[in-house]
This record gives structure tokens, sequence and C-alpha cells, in this order.
């Protein structure tokens, strides 16, 4: 089976990484081939990476708060430029009442503190392997 | 008898029954003993000595809390300024003894609140400062002569000092009255914290400035505080905290005696940040550590001689990477233990997380809790009574020793690397805190270690019952308004020669403080004075370790 490629990335001016080097580290283990964006990266510079190297999903972690405004401007991108494929999830500080707002948009579960990374791990696998539904 | 030998014997005997775990280890995975003993009584003067005297491994002033208690100093800033001027006011009249400023991104990386890279961000996770204006209404109703103050800034801090020592002239209060602390370490945003604006070279030029600067005009200020809480919150264990902080401190000495300052005019005014995780003692016995490891390398590499160089002062934060989103109210406990661990390890100042931080920035109730806590350490719990009531326990000096010892290791691999700045452009510090995080995600994982409520003793039903902070997306418009007004309504002119001003000093070698101050005072913006640094001094860019 093709290995699944994942990007995570780093939006907006958030600088916490240690979320989002541990979850990348955990997928790679998991044999997953993960690209990680970086700090400090526009909605754009992610789409336009996520399509460049030709992922199959694309994981942001938002600890800043700006959550409700960077998750929905990604999704937008990636629908405008045709590649709605690409599932879309992200993790961090994010209240319940808005992952289920972001979740009513079409983008996948979002991970919050405390959770395990075979969790993470599992929810992507079935996902591909029972075709692409959240 | 010959006690080696003895409990050598005692320990074969004990060690066959059964234990609860496999290996007992501290939360950075230090293995601990089952008892200590002590290593010698002979070397108490050169490792421990009295508190107030060399080399202040037990304290730094000779009566410690007998004197006074540390400064209660809660670390807040949410929405626009007029918000956070009102937590202020509340924390004050509750009690609190020091403020500390909590910046929004976009403050704190030099950034307005229309730059497009601060869309959403205006402020969400602080307060959101763009020009004198704000800064102004921050401290509105707060004598800036009798309150001390914290800033949290680092890439834009010559600004945010500048700022405010303009709002203390407005309220009468001459610059060397102002007594406070700007964050300024600029090292370890690139290591851990990740707020940067300029390049390490550049950047250690402003803070060269800023201590030549305070030297002459703000003697009372805090010029830097060295900061080991956000590496820890990055996911090093004790040892790499203590030791990259002190690395970092030993690179702002060094390049301020090559800036041609003499080491007893500034070192007096360095001071440190350290995290207060969730292991008592092992957080106890590192604060211990770094007071000794400090005071030794500045007497005798740097060879300062005021006793005021050599002792190593420090703020506490309690661990946000140890507080749960699940069952918040768990938090008050952890929180408790370890601003206990902060107060038994001698701290000049305290920061106690909210219970609600795993979640949003606290509600004003949740930092009420928090505050009280360390008044009933403070107040009720006697631990202030005795200084360094630790010390001599057989572990805590066993443990002090060995955190040393591996700081020193650490010492040796950096300098073999060509010193800290080095280190951290190969991402050496970066790569070992990764490391660890890893490493402690998997312990949590395979239960090795336990967060109760989270991996062992969850509620699987539960039900979040605290209320959260919201903040109004409306300020973030409001702001924009607000910058608008003031590019409209101040003296253009003047505002630009500032900021020419500000470019010249960059391109050449006048300080740039005073520049600074002058462009503040004609309402120029944050990201304006930036802008013009960026122009000079270009941008850093990380290459990510994974």
């Amino acid at each position: 089976m093709k290995k699944i490629r994942i990007l995570i990335a780093k939006p907006g001016l958030d600088g916490h990484d240690r979320g989002a080097k541990v979850v990348a580290r955990a997928l790679r283990d998991a044999g997953m081939e993960v690209i990680y964006t970086g700090l400090h990266q526009t909605p754009e510079m992610i789409v336009e990476a996520a399509i460049q190297e030709d992922v199959d999903a694309v994981g942001l972690s938002i600890l800043s708060g700006a959550h409700m405004t960077l998750f929905p401007k990604v999704l937008h991108l990636l629908k405008g430029r045709g590649a709605e494929n690409i599932l879309l999830i992200g993790g961090g500080i994010i209240p319940e009442e808005d992952a289920a707002k972001l979740k009513a948009m079409g983008i996948g579960r979002l991970f919050g503190p405390g959770t395990n990374t075979s969790e993470i791990v599992k929810y992507i696998e079935s996902y591909f392997k029972k075709g692409r539904k959240l | 008898m010959n006690m080696k030998d003895e409990f050598g014997k005692w320990k074969e005997k004990t060690c066959r029954k059964p234990t609860r775990d496999e290996d007992f280890t501290t939360v950075s995975g230090q293995p601990v003993d089952i008892l200590y003993l002590p290593a010698s009584q002979d070397a108490y003067a050169e490792r421990l000595g009295f508190p107030g005297e060399y080399p202040y491994t037990r304290g730094i002033h000779p009566n410690m809390y007998r004197g006074r208690l540390w400064t209660m100093r809660l670390f807040s800033g949410f929405g626009s300024a007029e918000d956070t001027n009102k937590r202020y006011h509340f924390l004050l009249e509750r009690g609190q003894t020091g403020l500390s400023v909590a910046f929004d991104f976009p403050t704190l990386y030099g950034r307005d609140s229309d730059d497009p890279l601060s869309e959403g961000e205006v402020g969400v996770c602080g307060v959101t400062i763009d020009t004198l204006h704000d800064m102004e209404t921050l401290f509105d109703g707060i004598p800036l002569d009798k309150i001390s103050t914290s800033m949290t800034i680092n890439g834009p801090a010559a600004i945010l000092l500048a700022l405010y020592i303009a709002v203390g002239e407005k309220q009468g209060v001459s610059s060397d009255q102002l007594t406070g602390t700007i964050q300024n370490d600029i090292l370890k945003e690139y290591i851990a914290q990740k707020s940067w604006i300029f390049p390490p070279g550049p950047s250690m030029r402003i803070i060269t400035d800023t201590l030549a600067f305070c030297k002459d005009h703000v003697p009372k200020w805090n010029t830097i505080s060295i900061s080991g809480y956000h590496i820890r919150e990055a996911g090093s264990t004790a040892a790499q905290e203590l030791a990259f902080t002190l690395a970092d401190g030993f690179a702002y000495v060094e390049a301020g005696i090559e800036a041609g300052l003499d080491v007893d005019d500034f070192a007096p005014r360095l001071s440190f940040f350290f995290n207060a995780h969730i292991d008592l003692f092992e957080e106890a016995a590192k604060y211990r550590a770094a007071r000794r490891i400090w005071a030794r390398r500045m007497k005798e590499k740097y060879k300062a001689k005021k006793p005021e160089s050599l002792v190593l002062r420090f703020h506490t934060q309690t661990a946000g990477c140890s507080l749960t989103a699940q069952q918040p109210e768990n938090n008050i406990i952890r929180t408790t233990i370890e601003a206990l661990a902060g107060v038994l390890g001698g701290t000049q100042s305290l920061h106690t997380n909210s219970m609600d931080e795993a979640l949003a920035l606290p509600t004003a109730k949740a930092a009420k809790i928090a505050l009280r806590t360390q008044q009933i350490i403070g107040h009720e719990s006697g631990v202030t009574n005795s200084i360094d009531p630790l010390g001599g326990s057989y572990y805590v000096e066993a443990l002090t020793d060995e955190l040393e010892k591996q700081a020193e290791e650490y010492f040796r691999r950096i300098d073999e690397l060509g010193g800290m700045i080095e280190a951290i452009e190969e991402g050496f510090p970066q790569k070992e805190i990764a490391d660890a995080a890893y490493k402690y995600q998997k312990t949590l994982e395979e239960k090795r270690k336990i967060v109760v409520g989270v991996n062992q003793f969850s509620d699987p039903d539960e039900k979040i019952e605290i209320p959260v902070l919201k903040i109004d997306p409306k300020i973030e418009r409001h702001q924009r308004q607000k910058l608008e007004k003031n590019r409209k309504t101040r003296d253009s002119g003047r505002a630009s020669a500032c900021l020419e001003g500000v470019r010249k000093a960059a391109q050449g070698k006048e300080n740039l403080l005073p520049r600074i101050l002058d462009a503040v005072k004609a309402y120029c913006t944050e990201g304006e004075i930036v802008n013009a640094m960026r122009e000079v001094f270009g941008e850093y860019r990380e290459k990510p370790i994974i």
C-alpha cells in the first residue's frame, strides 16, 4: 500500500511547536511520510506546500487562539485550488464549541491536549482505509 | 562502621522487596535512589555556605522571606489595553504586589494590528499594543513609581521599554525611578519560545545597547530576564533547562564584556526566570544548583567583584505544560505543589497558573484562586519561617549536585560547538529538547508516568464545568481603527524624521535606545519602528527540526 503523506503545519504567528513536532515524529514512526513546514506560515504558503508535496492530509497546529480564522482560510484555499480531497485536521487549544463549528465546515478531527499520538495515527489510517469519510 | 558498606547491605536486603514500579525516576527521567545519605559534611562552606553568602546555594538574602515575601506577580494580558487595565486593578486590589504583562502575538513579533500576518491574532493570547496611546491606557491609574512591572517581550523589548519610560514621563515619574523587567532574552527565543524578529548578531547588539542605556538612565531596571521557562515548556528536562538557561546567561555576559562594558556595571541587573514543574524536590534542587553555578562562574571566569553580580535572582512560573484540559480543577493542586517548589527553592517572584489555562486565558475567578494559592503558602503554611528548609536533605543535596554535574557536561558540549550562539545556530539545544519532549510523550503513552485524569483516573463522560474566557473578535477591528486615527492625528513630519533616526542608528554604531524613545513619543507604531530596523538588520529564519 502507498504510504500516507501528511503535511504538519504551523500557521500564523504562534511559536508553540512542541506538539507539532511530537505529532510529526509519531506519525513518521507509524510509517507515514511527514513534511513539517516550520513556523510562521501563511494559509497560502501551507496550501501551496500541500499541493506541491502532493499530500493526502494536512495537520494544522494552533495554540494561539486564531483557529477560527486560520482553519476556514486553509480549507477555503484548498477548495479554491481543487484540492478538497486533502484531509484537513488539526490540534491545539481549541474550545469544544469552536471545534463543533469547524467540524460542520468540513474539517476533520481536532485533537486537544492530552491526546495519545496513537489515537491520531489510528484516525488518519482508518480515514484512508474506509475511503475518506470523516 | 563503614557507612557505604552498611548502606550497600541494607539496600540489597530492601531492594528484594516488591515495588509499585520497576523504576523510579523524576519527571525529567532522572533515576531516584531509594535513600540518600550525606555526601560529606566537610564541604559545607564551599558547596552551600550561609544564605546571602557565596556561593549562595541556600539563598541570596541573609534573612530571605523573614525580611519580605516574594513578589506575587500574575502574568496577565488579553484583549484591548482597556480590558487588561481592568484586570490589573482587579489583581492589585486583591493583594497582588507587582504586574506582569502578557502581550498578544502581533506585539511579540513587532507587527501592528493591521499587518496581514496579525489577522485573527489581535488581543487573542495577550494584550495588544500598537502605540503609546495603548500603553497609556494599559497603565492608567497605576503609579509606576510604586508598582514594578515585568514585560514578557523579546524581539521588540527595547521598544516596549521605551513605551514604559514614556508613560512614566507622562505620570511625572523619571526613568531612574522605574522598577521592573523586560524579558529581552533573544537566545531562548531561537531555542524555544520562537518569537524572534532579527538574526542573532543584530539582536545581541540591541541587547548590549539596552544594557548600556539602562546603566545610565534606568538603573533599577532588570535588563534581561534569562529564561528557562520556555525551554522547559518546549519539553526539556530540568537539567537541560538549567544548562541552556545559564549558557544563555554566559553568552550575554560575554557580549556585554565584548561591547566594552565592565561586568560589574551590568551583571547586577541580569535576572532569571525558571519553570516550576511538578517534581517538587528536583525543582527546588534546580534553583539551588543554578545559584551555585552562576556565582562561581561570575566570580571565577568573568572576574565579577560586586556581590550583586554574583547572585542569581529569579522569577518562577508554575508549569503550564503540566496543566490538563481534563478535570481542570485538579490544576489548582498541581499549581500549589509547583508554587511550593519555587518558594522552597528561594524564588524572588512568582506567577501561579490558573486552573483553566489548558483551555483558554484565565477568567478573573481562576486568576484570583491562583493568587490566593500564593498567599496561603506565604501567610499560612509556615514554609517561609526558616531559610532553605530542604537544605541538608540527603536527597535534595544529591539532586542539587547531580543537576550541577549534568549542566556542566552540557557547558562542555556547548563550548565544543564554539559557544551558545553557534550551538543554537546548529540547532543543538533545539534537538536535545525535541528529543526529550518526544521521550516524555512516549513515557506517558506507555503509562510509565501517570498524569491524573489523562492517562489514568479519567472520567470518560466528563463535561467541563468551569467558565472559559472569550475574546471579543471586534477588538481587532477596533484596534485597526485606532491605528488609522493615530496615523491621521499625529505630526507626520516628526514621526517620519524619528523613524529615519532609528534607521540611521541601526546602520551605524550609535545606541538605538534614545532614537527608539523619540519615535515612540512621536506616536510611531511598534510595527513602524521594527520595520525601520528590519530594513537594516534583516529577519531571522529557522531551519525546522523535528
